[in-house]
């Protein structure tokens, strides 16, 4: 997905001198044609995100679209109130990029996880919240961020994503995409696991449960219609996410449920327990030690659709 | 002969108008602060001078655009001193007077900490270690636009603590960014302790020179060197400037001087004549 990435940034840049790539010092064999083509607009910090996300509001605030890009949390919690502060209290227009959303970088640690991006980019004021989960939503939601005027974070994924979609779809933040239809029970998805519950969802569907799939690329602003036709007209929802159970799209989706007392419908969220990951192992692998595979992912909605509501 | 005596009046002049200004900045700020019940007055009373020159006859400003596209741009990094600032664009006429009289209020129109929602603000901060980066960010894109107007970032030493700053020296000086000057009010003293009790900067002028800036220190309360420096920026082409303004903190009430509770007390009602007649200023 990240090749999906630079190569959509390089064919926007072509046509849009405002667009500076500000990096800290991380990209190799990816960013390379951003920076050979566009030599006056690639500047590496190196490595300090907070100046990298502080540049980037600079040369935002001068009329200009600046991304910034590194690796899984380094370019959101190192650099948190730079995003707080300037960007987003300015409402520049930063784009902020991070490779490998998850637990993409796998046996590399929890150094390199982004498990709390999405609660904790949500929480702040003007800041747009994208998650896709193939290269097909990869590549509308880089042009989506790019046209959208005002700060986005933009959570990549890594490398050989599976596509989900089949052919164009219609893409547009804010806006859910349903990818299958069904009424026996909702699965609400963001970013790359979901191919895993689109997995899911076809083997129930051979077992006789018809369930809708939701890609939730945007998760903030997060799509209420969406969430509030499925839980009328399914009664249960799954959500899907490689994040911490707490505060992301599980979390908001339970939001505007509450919020619209919603009574009845029957939910469930599946997500990474609220611990520090301490397990080596491939992203794979590790989705399925936290119930996140496609086995686990549809023995999870069976439960929920066979539970009876107290 | 003729000819040096007329530049002695023209410097006299020039600096009673700078002496004038600055004292309407001070006499503004207590008043402010005592108002409000509101801390920093000491931080402001330091930088009063360097804001009177900048705003005198550096910046290149209208007061009648705010946004200007070629205007140089002014950051208050440390953004606690922004009483200081509103005072200065009060006078120069970006906003009614009146609103200084809401600073710190209920439903006022001025933050404690300076807010890009006021015209001639150009940048909010409050959290130190912020102004550098992004006023690189702003030198970069000028630089890279071809644009000739100047960006300027005035500091404390407080905010060179801050491990954001140091990133931001570096790179300013990797991109040879010499339309980017610093400006240090350089009082010595920090929100718990003098620096030297805290975090000595010193050699602070030779560690910047090692940084690859165009370093010069100077009194940050004498207007001449002040007018001095800041007209000749760049020092060096191909360099940012960072100019160390030697100031006392809580300059001009002679009990606040070079005190580390200056930070946080505001004078008090029975003091605030005693105070603004100590400046030479009006009640």
């Amino acid at each position: 997905m990240r090749a999906t990435f630079n190569k959509t940034l390089v064919e926007l840049a072509e046509k849009d001198n405002r667009i500076f790539m500000v990096l800290a010092d991380i990209g190799y064999g990816e960013i390379e044609p951003f920076a050979e083509n566009f030599p006056d607009r690639y500047y590496n910090a190196g490595v300090a995100e907070q100046n990298m996300t502080g540049i980037a509001c600079g040369v935002a605030m001068e009329g200009n679209i600046a991304i910034t890009y590194s690796i899984a949390n380094f370019p959101t919690l190192r650099c948190l109130e730079q995003i707080r502060n300037d960007v987003c209290y300015h409402n520049a227009n930063v784009k902020i990029v991070i490779i490998g959303g998850g637990m993409a970088y796998g046996p590399l640690g929890i150094s390199h996880h982004s498990t709390e991006d999405l609660a904790i980019m949500r929480a702040l004021p003007n800041l747009v919240v994208l998650a896709p989960s193939d290269c097909i939503e990869a590549k509308a939601a880089t042009e989506a961020m790019i046209a959208h005027n005002g700060p986005v974070y933009y959570r990549c994924g890594y490398k050989n994503e599976k596509d989900i979609h089949r052919g164009a779809i219609d893409f547009k933040i804010g806006k859910a995409i349903e990818v299958t239809e069904g009424n026996d029970a909702t699965v609400i998805y963001t970013g790359t696991i979901g191919y895993n519950a689109f997995e899911a969802v076809h083997s129930l569907e051979r077992q006789g449960i018809k369930c809708r799939l939701i890609s939730m690329h945007t998760i903030k602003p997060i799509d209420k219609e969406a969430i509030l036709k499925a839980a009328n007209e399914t009664g249960a929802i799954v959500t899907v996410e490689e994040h911490n159970i707490n505060g992301g799209l599980g979390s908001a989706v339970a939001e505007v449920l509450a919020d619209h007392s919603a009574v009845g419908v029957k939910f469930k969220r599946i997500a990474l327990p609220d611990i520090n990951v301490s397990l080596v192992g491939s992203q794979e692998w590790l989705r399925g030690k936290y119930g996140m595979s496609s086995d686990a992912i549809a023995d999870t909605v069976k439960a929920l659709v066979f539970s009876k509501t107290s | 002969m003729e000819r040096i005596k007329n530049e002695e009046i023209r410097q006299s002049d020039s600096y009673l108008k700078y002496q004038e200004f600055a004292t309407s900045i001070r006499s503004h700020c207590i008043r402010m602060t005592n108002r409000g019940r509101s801390g920093h007055v000491g931080s402001m009373l330091s930088m009063a001078d360097l804001l009177a020159v900048l705003y005198e006859k550096i910046l290149r400003v209208k007061p009648e655009n705010p946004k200007w596209p070629e205007r140089d741009r002014f950051i208050l990094s440390k953004g606690h001193g922004g009483a200081a600032v509103y005072a200065v664009l009060a006078e120069k006429g970006f906003f009614p007077m009146e609103w200084l009289d809401t600073y710190y209020m209920d439903n006022g129109k001025l933050s404690g900490h300076i807010s890009h929602h006021i015209p001639g603000v150009e940048f909010s901060t409050g959290s130190l270690g912020h102004g550098l980066p992004v006023a690189a960010g702003m030198a970069l894109a000028a630089k890279q636009a071809g644009k000739t107007h100047k960006i300027f970032c005035l500091m404390s030493d407080g905010d060179c603590n801050e491990g954001s700053t140091w990133e931001a020296i570096m790179f300013a000086a990797q991109h040879k960014l010499d339309n980017l000057t610093v400006i240090i009010d350089y009082n010595r003293i920090q929100a718990l302790g003098k620096m030297e009790d805290v975090i000595e900067m010193e050699p602070f002028a030779k560690k910047l020179e090692d940084f690859r800036w165009a370093v010069c220190e100077i009194d940050g309360h004498n207007y001449d060197e002040i007018e001095d420096v800041l007209s000749k920026v760049p020092m060096i082409k191909g360099k940012p400037t960072w100019i160390l303004a030697r100031t006392v903190k809580g300059k001009c009430v002679d009990y606040l001087e070079n005190t580390v509770s200056c930070h946080y007390k505001y004078i008090a009602d029975d003091k605030l004549d005693e105070a603004i007649k100590g400046l030479g200023g009006q009640l």
